[in-house]
């Protein structure tokens, strides 16, 4: 109904002119409304993350000494300290390698079953789907002891393939999700002309389908990456020392002579970074992947 | 899309399932053995039958952590979703300014739970803390770590900055698919702001809100790790929501048996919920479908 009366009103070509017109002046004036509501928002998101990198840039003394804004006694000691330490950079490391194995584990299995659900019907189909959906809303406290048992008793316990794995939980409902979602964008005439010239199902996959859908790839391997390096409550569990994520190794800066401030935001800042690297890539997609490729 | 009816499809489907199965069914019947078995230790177990669900039923520990879970879910959904269609609303459209507006609103989406927690517990210290030090400098009596209220406002304060983003992309997203057209048949109506968000704006949106509730109901539902690193549940046990007793439970105390009766019942109140909302979805999406 909306359309036609879009249609019926936009026929001629003056007459849209001057509706266009009210328009770009309610714009003009309307931003500044909205750059006030924007601004304050930021603002409010990145003053604690302003703090912190305020605290990890000074020393000890002056954090508990005297209240600035900014360091007036810069220091990069913090970060020195972290990055020469190996019990306290490998801890950056364990975070990920276990990340990565499970967005690579994650993807290896999502991508077929994905492709199942987004073309074929079949028995039990949807009663599965939200199955899967219920891992993603397990609590990870339920798991945490079932999960040190179990890994303990088949001697995974304190690798990082066991971390990698547990997060499948989450992840892997997460990963068919989102490309189940892309997937039903890419027309089903697609795959049947390939079948009619020839394709097996597996070169078909890799050849024609997997590069059509790199987007939906990227942006599943990102929510992967993402979740696996939130998560603190499994992985702590599941390590002791030598598959440390870098989130346990925090707790190390208290120490008898009190908290160390400054590694400790030195730490937390680190902990930002690799997020902030790659959401550049993904900006325009993220909502997409949040809404579960439904948007 | 129509789809074809292929039972094959379930190979395709395998590997999923094993995985699933082995990281989710097999620790979950582990939970199902210890809720009906009581230990006096020695690893010699015996048969208690449904006892620990009958004392967890009539646990007034547990009754009380679910109120104030309740009571914080409710808390955040109620501030967060108007909050986050506002500033959706407010987020310029496209250009420079639009990419970073969402690259800086991902950020606190992608810090370490526990370092979030880090953050608000270091910002809150009325010693060192930009918020809690202005607070005690303008009179306000301020201390998370004593004062209940304070607590609560600042796990709220911290969840509302933590998650807030994820409402307003996803409504962002939601909003910028609605065609132009809408719009200018709204103007020709000479609709009001509040008519074209109240009549256009918002059920167009409304499928992706539902996703949006979804997560955050269930993300705020089973949060453990942020509540925990500011107030460690405290003070007394004013900030101790479900999950935080449930792991004080089971790997502090170790106390196995009523631990994991609590853990199904926890599980089962997030699933039924989450079912709820889950149909509510699937319904509008067909709606929307036909």
């Amino acid at each position: 109904m909306a359309n036609t009366t879009i249609s019926d009103a936009g026929g001629g070509e003056p007459r849209k002119m001057t509706i266009e017109r009210p328009r770009k002046v309610a714009r003009r004036i309307r931003p500044s409304g909205s750059m006030v509501v924007m601004a304050l928002y930021l603002i409010f998101l990145m003053l604690p993350i302003y703090w912190l990198l305020n605290m990890s840039l000074k020393t000890n003394a002056e954090i508990l000494g005297t209240f600035s804004f900014w360091p007036r006694d810069f220091t990069l000691a913090n970060y020195t300290k972290i990055l020469t330490d190996p019990s306290w950079y490998m801890g950056y490391v364990n975070s990920l390698i276990y990340v990565v194995l499970n967005t690579a584990i994650s993807l290896a299995v999502a991508l077929p079953a994905a492709y199942a659900f987004s073309r074929y019907s079949f028995m039990g189909d949807k009663h599965l789907f939200f199955w899967l959906l219920t891992n993603r809303m397990a609590p990870p406290a339920v798991f945490a002891l079932p999960f040190f048992q179990l890994y303990s008793s088949i001697g995974l316990f304190d690798t990082h393939i066991a971390v990698a794995l547990a997060h499948c939980l989450f992840n892997v409902p997460l990963a068919v999700w989102i490309l189940e979602g892309f997937m039903r964008g890419v027309p089903k005439e697609i795959d049947e002309t390939a079948y009619i010239d020839g394709y097996s199902f597996p070169r078909f996959f890799i050849k024609i389908f997997t590069p059509l859908i790199a987007s939906g790839i990227g942006v599943a391997a990102f929510f992967c990456f993402m979740f696996s390096w939130v998560e603190l409550l499994l992985s702590r569990t599941l390590t002791s020392v030598d598959a440390k994520p870098i989130a346990a190794t925090m707790t190390r800066t208290v120490g008898a002579a009190g908290v160390d401030w400054g590694v400790l935001a030195a730490a937390g800042m680190l902990t930002i970074v690799p997020g902030a690297l790659v959401i550049y890539f993904v900006r325009n997609y993220i909502a997409k992947g949040f809404a579960l490729g439904r948007v | 899309m129509n789809k074809t009816v292929n039972q094959k499809a379930w190979f395709l489907i395998l590997p999923v399932l094993v995985l699933v199965a082995f990281s989710a069914v097999i620790p979950l019947m582990t939970v199902v053995n210890y809720s009906v078995q009581d230990t006096f230790g020695n690893n010699q177990f015996f048969w208690a039958g449904l006892d620990w669900f009958d004392d967890m039923l009539h646990s007034e520990r547990m009754w009380n952590a679910l109120g104030r879970q309740l009571m914080f879910s409710g808390i955040i959904l109620a501030i967060q979703i108007p909050l986050g269609i506002f500033v959706a609303l407010n987020m310029p459209k496209k250009g420079f300014w639009s990419s970073f507006c969402l690259v800086v609103m991902s950020l606190p989406l992608l810090i370490p739970w526990n370092v979030v927690g880090t953050i608000w517990q270091i910002f809150g210290r009325v010693d060192i803390g930009l918020l809690g030090y202005t607070l005690d400098a303008i009179g306000i009596d301020y201390n998370y770590t004593q004062n209940t209220l304070a607590a609560w406002i600042t796990v709220i304060v911290m969840d509302v900055w933590h998650w807030t983003s994820l409402v307003a992309l996803l409504a962002f997203a939601g909003l910028r698919s609605i065609p132009d057209a809408y719009y200018q048949a709204a103007k020709i109506d000479q609709a009001s702001r509040w008519a074209v968000f109240r009549f256009i704006e918002l059920p167009k949106i409304a499928g992706v809100l539902m996703i949006a509730i979804l997560l955050r109901f269930m993300d705020s539902f089973m949060i453990y790790t942020e509540p925990f690193v500011v107030t460690g549940g405290g003070p007394g046990n004013a900030t101790t929501f479900l999950s935080i007793d449930l792991v004080k439970m089971a790997l502090g105390q170790f106390d196995l048996g009523p631990a994991a009766a609590f853990s199904l019942m926890y599980f089962l109140t997030i699933m039924a919920i989450s079912w709820v909302f889950y149909t509510v979805m699937t319904t509008i999406d067909k709606r929307e479908g036909k």
